[in-house]
């Protein structure tokens, strides 16, 4: 039982700590009384810990770290030992006398590196013969710790260039050959470990043999530090025979890990001018081996690289990088037919990433990676699986960090296609990337055909897509799609108005498609895009000799009619009466009246018909009241029938305070300011006494309601307009009429029936105050103001 | 000395993304003691992000608003001050100096602040000061040609208010401002 097994390893990983610490202790005493002979009796003892077969490689570190301590210690005595005059050469013969080979190794490489030190033979030979006698141990596990050992003692003592162990015979050639032989010899131990053992803990080994593979992985490590391998070492001896070595251990393991080492240790220039012979090691790997993992990690390296620094980049075009990675990945893909989706996106995620780096202005690389992709994924259908849809998405939104630019990203031809493959719910997603993008980065869209191809892009929130059910979408969430739809069109602009038109002609004809629930989101930025358009169109003078198909006014309102009216299929019909005031105030001032006249018609045909909302109304009426009153283009007839209407409307409110705001708000209808044949005194004074009959009803219908007259306010109110148009030199308001509404309004607060309403009071207050600043104004002013008595 | 912040008719996402960078960089929190809108903001997103510039937010309703529930017209006492607040498309003849100040005189306030034209004004009257924060993205309007970007900053301070206005023109902030005093304090008793 698992259980036992681990008790049992601890029970013997502390039974060799003990004998390890015991004979440790003989051979400090020996080493303290100079006693050469005893301290080799007591380590070789003390060694012999090392040779248990119990541990798991794990624990067998454990002891072995030990042993490497004890070691260092017998290592300056053998130093000193030379320097007391005992030969290096004997010594070197005297521990190969140690009973067991494992002991006896172990000191021999520990004397070497003291005889390594004397310099009294070449560096080279010592290291030969050492790393040949380790053959001795074919075990692997012993075997690969005592190898790493090897390593250790003699990484400072290599004959390195630039390093004092540097010789005519002992060159760094000599150090390669030393270390790759070692390696190669690891190897083989570690990938032995794979056949050890019964099948059924196939998995237990796989584990050990992990937690080992950094002793092997070392080696690489310390040949990529030697600074005597420089590019063409690398490119003739080292490289070739660590892949010889990798390609022929037929190990999954040892290939994967190994692959992904060489990769993560050299240098990424290396890697370049390399990249054949690396890349071509990969075919001959054992299938199973995840190669597109290590693919993609010497991908990205490389991208990092071109990343780093642009003085790089000539060589990736010099080594043909990205025709040699597209290669290699095709064959990959090839040799792998079951490869699962997800593998495949993110290989060609990374080669997009390594060519958006590489060569940023190589769009047609960039399309031929998507195309690829694309094959790849037709005939396949929709993506399933998550994982894979996401890496999609960061494939699609790769070009878009890029080039901070998606007119850049929609000349890639196979862009939307592999948009296809995305299911609606990931699709949206892709759309919201694209158009946060867009907002982020301010860009303008300003030709319809990009326009066009963007709302291909984005067709996932412009309508809905087969398949999707209306109940699955969130309220909320609908909400944010829609309004940065919205924002979004605001991007789509182009100061020629000839291209500006054809862009809202491209932008309704998607939104129209979009469905009820979307157009109160969609129509109306068109509609205030079309407005800014008519506005810049106003400013020019029309063409006489201009051709029939320019855009005018006339046109884009006849667009934004139509487009007002889809609105009716939502139902929105406050929103499309507002519409329709604001595209009246437009053709007004273009001078259009029989469109302006039209809008106002449709405005007015909602009102009657749709607009039943008590406080709906109040606000429709303002508008209406507030636009017309702008209108100078309309001619009396027209004038009359509007206004005639607006009254009608303002006096059939159901609540009577604002049927009396709304119709002394008409008198305004009658008398504009800048318009001199708008100045109609007398209507404006029927408007002002029609309020003030509504402003009496309703005060006594107050009284029967509820036994008080309610308040003064409405009459305040119309005090106040009556001095507008006092001031304003309407001859029907005259002082007689100011003077016995200030006496109403006195009587009526003053009346027992009244509700005390401190702010009508105030009102009132600050009315009369106004009228004797008035009067203090001296001057035509106060000549007018100075009858009326308050 | 009391920071507030006036704006309003923002009209995002009908006519206008968002707000200029240049005046969001300006918009810090934690810097603005109220801010008063008046409406058309349109939708929640942009109610939110004036919440996170300071808590104290009042608004009043626009046409376009998303929020029907906003009262049309609202008052409130800042310091030594009296502020009325009100969208203004209820005000005809709309921009109307003469049909504000009757607004003004009828809620009783010594500022009172409107919008609708899209067009940065501040008048001076009798009664007190009449301010329209315009438009602060520079949204299309029917009423206003070539609409600047714009938004006002009040600071209040005893018997005094310092209007501070600020516009984006042709890509820069500029900034005026001008001096108001109010003659007695505000007396809180009813007449």
């Amino acid at each position: 039982m698992i259980a036992d097994g681990v008790e049992d390893e601890e029970k013997w990983l502390a039974a060799g700590i003990a004998g390890l610490q015991q004979n440790a202790f003989y051979m400090h005493r020996a080493l303290d009384s100079n006693n050469l002979r005893d301290a080799l009796k007591y380590s070789a003892q003390m060694l012999s810990e090392l040779r248990t077969s119990r541990l798991s490689p794990h624990k067998y570190y454990e002891l072995y770290m030990r042993a490497f301590d004890e070691l260092r210690k017998l290592e300056m005595f053998f130093k000193e030992e030379t320097r007391r005059g005992c030969s290096i050469i004997d010594l070197y013969e005297l521990v190969q006398h140690a009973g067991n080979i494992l002991p006896r190794l172990y000191l021999l490489c520990t004397v070497g590196s003291v005889y390594i030190k004397s310099k009294e033979a070449p560096a080279k030979d010592v290291l030969k013969d050492l790393v040949e006698m380790c053959r001795g141990i074919q075990n692997p596990v012993r075997g690969l710790f005592l190898r790493s050992y090897l390593a250790q003692v003699s990484r400072d003592k290599l004959p390195d260039i630039g390093s004092e162990y540097e010789g005519d015979a002992d060159t760094v050639v000599d150090a390669v050959e030393f270390v790759l032989q070692n390696f190669t010899e690891m190897n083989k131990l570690w990938v032995r470990m794979q056949q050890q053992g019964p099948a059924r803990e196939k998995e237990k080994r796989e584990k050990e043999r992990s937690e080992l593979r950094d002793l092997v992985g070392k080696n690489l490590h310390v040949l990529s530090q030697i600074e005597g391998v420089d590019l063409d070492m690398y490119k003739d001896t080292v490289l070739p025979r660590i892949l010889e070595q990798v390609v022929n251990c037929k190990d999954e393991l040892a290939q994967y890990y190994l692959m992904d080492c060489i990769i993560q240790v050299f240098p990424d220039e290396y890697h370049l001018q390399t990249l054949d012979v690396l890349l071509g090691a990969f075919p001959q790997l054992q299938p199973t081996v995840d190669i597109k993992t290590v693919l993609s990690r010497l991908m990205e390296r490389l991208s990092n690289y071109a990343a780093s620094s642009a003085d790089v980049l000539p060589e990736f075009l010099q080594v043909e990088a990205f025709l040699k990675l597209n290669n290699a990945i095709g064959k990959v893909i090839e040799a792998q037919p079951d490869m699962p989706i997800l593998g495949v996106i993110t290989l060609y995620s990374s080669l997009l990433t390594f060519t958006l780096h590489v060569h940023p202005d190589r769009l047609d690389y960039a399309d031929q990676v998507l195309g690829a992709c694309v094959r790849k994924l037709s005939g396949k259908g929709k993506l399933e699986d998550n994982k894979a849809t996401k890496q999609i998405v960061a494939l699609l939104s790769a070009p878009l960090e890029k080039y901070n630019d998606i007119v850049t990203a929609l000349k890639l031809s196979n862009y939307p296609r592999v948009m296809e493959y995305l299911d609606s719910e990931t699709n949206k997603v892709m759309a919201t990337v694209i158009i946060q993008s867009i907002m982020k980065n301010k860009t303008h869209i300003s030709t319809a055909d990009r326009v066009e191809a963007l709302f291909e892009l984005i067709k996932g929130l412009i309508k809905d897509l087969d398949g999707t059910l209306d109940d699955e979408v969130d309220e909320d969430d609908f909400k944010e799609e829609q309004n940065s739809v919205s924002r979004l069109i605001q991007m789509l602009y182009n100061d020629d108005p000839e291209e500006m038109f054809k862009i809202i002609c491209t932008v309704r004809k998607h939104i129209l498609a979009g469905g009820p629930k979307r157009l109160s989101f969609t129509v109306p930025p068109l509609v205030f895009s079309s407005l800014k358009l008519v506005r810049q169109l106003q400013g020019r003078e029309e063409n006489p000799f201009g051709e029939e198909e320019s855009t005018t006014p006339k046109k884009i309102f006849q667009l934004l009619n139509q487009t007002v009216e889809t609105l009716s299929n939502v139902p929105a019909p406050e929103l499309a009466l507002q519409l329709y005031l604001q595209c009246a105030e437009a053709a007004n001032d273009c001078d259009l009246e029989p469109v302006a006249y039209e809008f106002f018609t449709q405005a007015y045909i909602l009102y009657e018909e749709e607009i039943s909302d008590s406080r709906a109304q109040v606000t429709a009426i303002h508008l209406i009241i507030g636009t017309l009153q702008r209108m100078h283009v309309f001619g009396v007839e027209n004038r009359d029938t509007l206004t005639h209407k607006a009254t009608g409307y303002s006096a059939k409110l159901l609540k009577k305070p604002d049927q009396c705001r709304a119709v002394y708000a008409c008198s305004h209808l009658f008398w504009v300011d800048d318009q001199d044949n708008v100045k109609d005194g007398e209507r404006v004074l029927l408007c002002l006494k029609r309020a003030l009959r509504i402003a009496n009803a309703a005060q006594q219908m107050s009284n029967a309601a509820r036994g008080s007259t309610g308040s003064v306010t409405l009459f305040v109110e119309i005090l106040n307009k009556y001095l507008y148009f006092f001031e304003k030199g309407n001859p029907q308001i005259t002082v007689a009429a100011i003077q016995s509404l200030l006496e109403l309004i006195t009587t009526e607060m003053q009346s027992d029936s009244s509700t005390p309403d401190p702010a009508a009071d105030a009102f009132f207050a600050s009315t009369l105050r106004y009228i004797e600043f008035q009067k203090q104004k001296g001057g035509a002013v106060g000549e007018k103001y100075e009858p009326i008595k308050v | 000395m009391v920071l507030v912040l006036a704006l309003g008719d923002l009209h995002i996402p009908h006519r206008a993304a968002d707000l200029p960078p240049k005046f969001k960089s300006m918009l810090v929190p934690g810097k603005i003691q109220h801010i008063i809108c008046t409406g058309n903001l349109c939708i929640k997103e942009v109610q939110d992000y004036l919440k996170s510039l300071c808590p104290d937010l009042h608004i009043t309703r626009g046409e376009y608003d998303e929020e029907t529930r906003c009262l049309e017209t609202k008052t409130l006492t800042i310091g030594q001050f009296k502020l009325g607040l009100c969208h203004g498309h209820q005000v005809i003849p709309w921009g109307d100096l003469d049909s504000l100040a009757m607004l003004q005189r009828q809620l009783d306030v010594d500022i009172l602040v409107t919008g609708h034209t899209h067009q940065f004004t501040a008048y001076k009257h009798e009664g007190g000061v009449v301010i329209n924060p315009g438009s602060a993205t520079g949204a299309y309007s029917s009423i206003t040609y070539d609409v600047n970007p714009s938004f006002v900053l009040m600071d209040i301070d005893g018997l005094r208010v310092v209007v501070y206005v600020y516009e984006l023109i042709d890509g820069e902030v500029k900034v005026d401002k001008i001096d108001f005093k109010k003659t007695t304090a505000t007396t809180h008793s009813a007449h």
